[in-house]
């Protein structure tokens, strides 16, 4: 190829390649050409072999090595190499690279050139990349040019401006009585541009827009001229005039009038007229009538006014073309936070259009609805947005299901709507919800007390259907973990009862576990499930077991610690299992239900050493969520006494509350401590009521604890013993201790048994 | 504010493409891309607004698009600018049926060899990512007056290129292939193409 191949021939050369490769080794020999062109430095074709690279950066291939061709055929005397040096410098540099300052004198000279054309490409290219030095350095070229050249020259000085303001705050003030005075001026492009400078110093400072106020009857005139004025042939697009300069100072008059009754009185009659008068059959009209419609609900409209303008949007939801309608959509959603109601007259349209095929229309509709839905109309919207998330696009699935959870939550009527409502998304949409649903979930239902026998029902048979959506199964696994007896017992007054086996439940549960489908974190839900249903059946307690000491080999290391845990209850302490899971269920934990239940799980393996007993008494811990340990079944057992304490006395205990989490653990003697995240996970957990438990019960002695909720902090626990014996009961001690995180307060306790006398 | 105006055919090459913010090389190429992979997914009947992608920026942004036969013509705009007004910039009497006075009857090869006139008739219409001028024939007028200066400069030099492109671009009318004059039939030997 000879090296001055003009651009039309290497362009078709390009083309004519019929594989990448071969396209590549076209452009790399031009490429060649060119830098060793570049670095020769004198001869005709020089704009031409710019050019070529021009196309060739378009391509995507680098250029940079023309950056400095750029600025040296900027500064040629020469029209055709300033204007393919401009483009160059436009398209390759940046403020980033540091030629770009030296193309600055160039610029500045090129500014005062004679030839207007010559101006325009400088002003062109300080509009697209000059940066903040370049900026300042140039401001006062730029001033004069707004004041004192032709309309061609002004209309370009002024979106320079623009540019400048941008990216130097502060020179809007150079600017300001300039643009003032341009706004006097007849030629279209000059009027233009003076409104988008106006617009961008309002916007920066505050101060400036309240001088600009006062040209708002300067503008409310040239509005009128260009709606009233007759036909215009050069302005005219499809029988508007000049809709462009029109929109734009619609904008403005916009951020005039905000906040202010004088201008937006101003403003009034002239928005009543452009409303009216516009011809909305085409799609310029539709453009001046929506930005009129948006700038009468953004000032202080009178209401007559604001009344026609929802009227309008309500139209543009009609129209049938999807572009008007998208476009209403968008300006609904600007005001449903201030005329909530006008919107919501148009809530049957809105909710059509998210069966509509255009998925940024179904887009806008979701966001739309989902901001319309309040106490009122919560049944029928939720029923429309269920319908939709089993049909919607996938990108909207996310947004759809988090939307329809805190709708759910702020107007639910009932418990059970809002729990068959979360059990719907799940199973449509389970694979796209966030991770906490599963313990907001498992928090709502056991708040819902009475309708545990439903829950469990519904969710077993969403576990028989499908075990796919895994914040489903998990939910599913847990319920009938926790409530598989009153699934068991077969009688259910809110639903359908299943009549099942406890063969059939955990043969459900084993399908959870063996599936591959399930995640690792579904898996120890279900063997937990499993775990406790041990307890709550009778006759299938081997094959709970076999299932459990099957994963005590598991690959995943979380399921086999948990089922050797479950294997060591079984195994060692199965006189305690009824006891342990029992505590687990009668608190509500909730975000850490696995690694909580783990702990407690560890605590009993560890804590019943073996040993003899003298002395029995409570163990009563209070952190802040439960009675963690309890001397059920009342065992034979010895708590040794820690090191740790020093040994101040037999018993393991103290009486403040200064043991740290970590001492918690010891304080049971012979503990390994548990990995730290188990005692800072105990302090996040958020106590709710637990039920009165029977902790002791043996030779007469009863003992019973309660809990209250004082506050959000604190706790009562009350202590109840009870001696139905004949003969009295000395030397009862109640110690208590409890992590770092509580405190203990005592409250002097009051007995009223006669035959006991208590030192407590 | 106007990011971008891509224009790029019905396989995703590029015709024009013009940042009105600074991206990298490799940025730009993926842009592209991206912009086309939407864009390209879109039924013919839905409307012309895209919420944009990842790269462009964040959610302020939106694609206004129309397809013309083989070119997709894309606006990437954020949410200062009226979207029905930039529908209207590409679609109506603005940027379209400009370049079609000026090459008369636009197809995708005049956009295609002719790269650095569309960028300059651009230049006339939209500044530093904002719309310039919207009349058409204002436009026009600056476009052939800045040509003519171009041609002008040339001066003499430029004869012999001007001469033979004059000659290439004429349309030889078509040989016939054969000749049928009763019983004779003449082959007519098949010229060189002049080019």
């Amino acid at each position: 190829m000879s090296p001055s191949v003009p651009l039309q021939e290497m362009i078709r050369a390009i083309r004519s390649a019929r594989t990448q490769c071969e396209e590549r080794g076209v452009i790399q020999r031009e490429c060649a050409a060119i830098r060793a062109q570049f670095r020769q430095s004198d001869n005709g074709g020089r704009s031409h072999n710019l050019a070529k690279l021009l196309y060739v950066h378009m391509l995507g291939y680098p250029a940079h090595f023309g950056q400095m061709e750029c600025v040296r055929m900027i500064a040629s005397p020469r029209y055709s190499e300033k204007r393919v040096g401009y483009l160059g410098a436009m398209m390759l540099l940046d403020e980033k690279q540091d030629a770009s300052l030296l193309i600055t004198n160039s610029i500045k000279n090129d500014l005062s050139h004679s030839n207007q054309y010559v101006q325009s490409l400088a002003l062109c290219t300080l509009a697209c990349m000059g940066s903040a030095e370049m900026c300042r350095d140039l401001a006062p070229e730029i001033d004069r040019l707004l004041r004192a050249s032709n309309s061609y020259i002004k209309k370009k000085a002024a979106l320079c401006a623009v540019h400048i303001v941008r990216k130097v705050h502060d020179l809007g003030e150079l600017f300001t009585p300039a643009a003032r005075s341009l706004l006097a001026e007849k030629n279209h492009g000059v009027l233009h541009g003076a409104v988008v400078l106006i617009t961008e110093l309002c916007e920066r400072n505050q101060e400036t827009l309240e001088r600009f106020r006062k040209t708002v009857p300067d503008l409310v005139q040239i509005m009128k001229g260009l709606v009233i004025s007759g036909y215009s042939p050069e302005h005219d697009v499809a029988g508007i005039s000049d809709p462009f300069l029109q929109v734009r100072i619609l904008r403005l008059l916009r951020i005039l009038g905000r906040n202010n009754e004088g201008a937006s009185d101003a403003m009034n009659d002239l928005l009543a007229q452009v409303a009216t008068n516009t011809d909305s059959t085409k799609t310029v009209g539709n453009a001046v009538l929506y930005e009129t419609v948006l700038t009468v609900l953004h000032i202080k409209s009178e209401s007559g006014l604001r009344v026609l303008a929802v009227n309008i949007l309500g139209r543009f939801l009609l129209n049938n073309d999807r572009n008007i309608r998208y476009i209403a959509m968008i300006s609904l959603q600007k005001i449903v936070g201030t005329d909530h109601n006008a919107v919501q007259r148009h809530r049957g349209t809105i909710v059509d259009c998210l069966k509509d095929q255009d998925a940024s229309v179904k887009r806008r509709a979701l966001d739309l609805s989902l901001a319309l839905v309040s106490a009122s109309n919560v049944r029928s919207m939720m029923k429309e947005l269920l319908l939709f998330l089993s049909s919607c696009p996938p990108e909207l699935r996310a947004q759809a299901a988090s939307g329809i959870f805190n709708a759910a939550e702020r107007y639910a009527p009932s418990q059970r709507w809002h729990i068959d409502t979360i059990l719907h998304v799940l199973t449509t949409a389970g694979g796209d919800v966030r991770d906490e649903t599963v313990p907001n979930l498992i928090q709502l239902i056991t708040n819902a007390s009475e309708l545990h026998c439903y829950t469990v029902h519904k969710l077993y048979r969403a576990l028989l259907t499908d075990i796919s959506q895994q914040s489903l199964v998990q939910v599913a696994c847990w319920c009938i973990g926790e409530y598989g007896d009153l699934l068991l017992r077969g009688e259910c007054q809110e639903t359908e009862p299943v009549q099942v086996t406890e063969d059939d439940v955990l043969d459900a549960l084993e399908t959870v576990l063996q599936s591959h489908m399930s995640s690792p974190a579904t898996r120890g839900f279900a063997l937990t499930a499993t775990m406790k249903l041990s307890t709550r059946i009778t006759d299938n307690v081997d094959r709970i077991r076999s299932i459990v000491s099957i994963y005590g080999s598991c690959i995943d290391v979380e399921l086999q610690q948990r089922a050797v845990e479950y294997n060591a209850l079984f195994r060692k302490y199965d006189h305690m299992r009824y006891a342990t899971i029992l505590l687990v269920h009668s608190n509500n934990v909730h975000t850490v239900s696995i690694s909580f239940e783990r702990f407690v799980l560890k605590m009993q393996s560890s804590v019943f050493c073996s040993g003899s007993n003298r002395q029995v008494s409570p163990l009563v811990f209070l952190p802040q969520v439960c009675d963690l340990l309890d001397l059920l079944g009342g065992s034979e057992v010895t708590l040794q006494p820690i090191p740790a304490v020093g040994g101040t006395a037999p018993g393991l205990f103290t009486n403040t509350s200064s043991t740290t989490g970590g001492d918690l653990l010891d304080l049971l003697g012979g503990l390994e401590p548990a990995p730290p995240f188990f005692c800072s996970e105990l302090s996040y957990l958020i106590f709710s009521a637990a039920p009165t438990v029977q902790v002791y019960e043996k030779a007469g002695v009863a003992l019973t604890l309660s809990c209250e909720k004082q506050s959000d902090s604190g706790l009562t626990v009350t202590l109840t013993a009870s001696n139905s014996t004949d003969s009295d009961i000395s030397s009862f001690t109640l110690q208590a201790a409890v992590p770092k995180v509580c405190l203990i307060k005592h409250a002097i306790p009051t007995h009223t048994h006669q035959q006991t006398s208590f030192l407590c | 504010m106007i990011k971008a105006i891509l224009i790029f055919n019905n396989h995703g090459k590029p015709r024009l493409s013009k940042f009105y913010e600074h991206y990298n090389e490799d940025t730009e190429q993926q842009i592209i891309r991206e912009t086309f992979h939407l864009v390209s997914k879109r039924d013919e009947n839905v409307c012309n607004f895209l919420e944009g992608g990842m790269l462009i920026g964040g959610s302020d942004y939106k694609l206004i698009y129309r397809h013309y036969a083989t070119l997709y013509f894309v606006f990437c705009v954020d949410s200062s600018e009226s979207e029905l007004g930039i529908l209207d910039l590409i679609q109506v009497k603005v940027f379209v049926e400009t370049l079609d006075k000026c090459f008369e009857n636009v197809c995708e090869l005049d956009l295609i060899f002719h790269v650095d006139k569309v960028h300059n008739i651009l230049a006339e219409m939209v500044m530093g990512g904002m719309v310039l001028e919207t009349n058409m024939n204002e436009i026009i007028t600056q476009v052939d007056a800045q040509n003519k200066m171009e041609k002008s400069e040339a001066g003499i030099a430029g004869a012999p290129a001007r001469a033979v492109s004059a000659v290439k671009n004429m349309n030889l009318p078509e040989m016939p292939r054969n000749i049928n004059i009763g019983d004779i039939s003449i082959k007519v030997p098949n010229l060189p193409s002049f080019k």
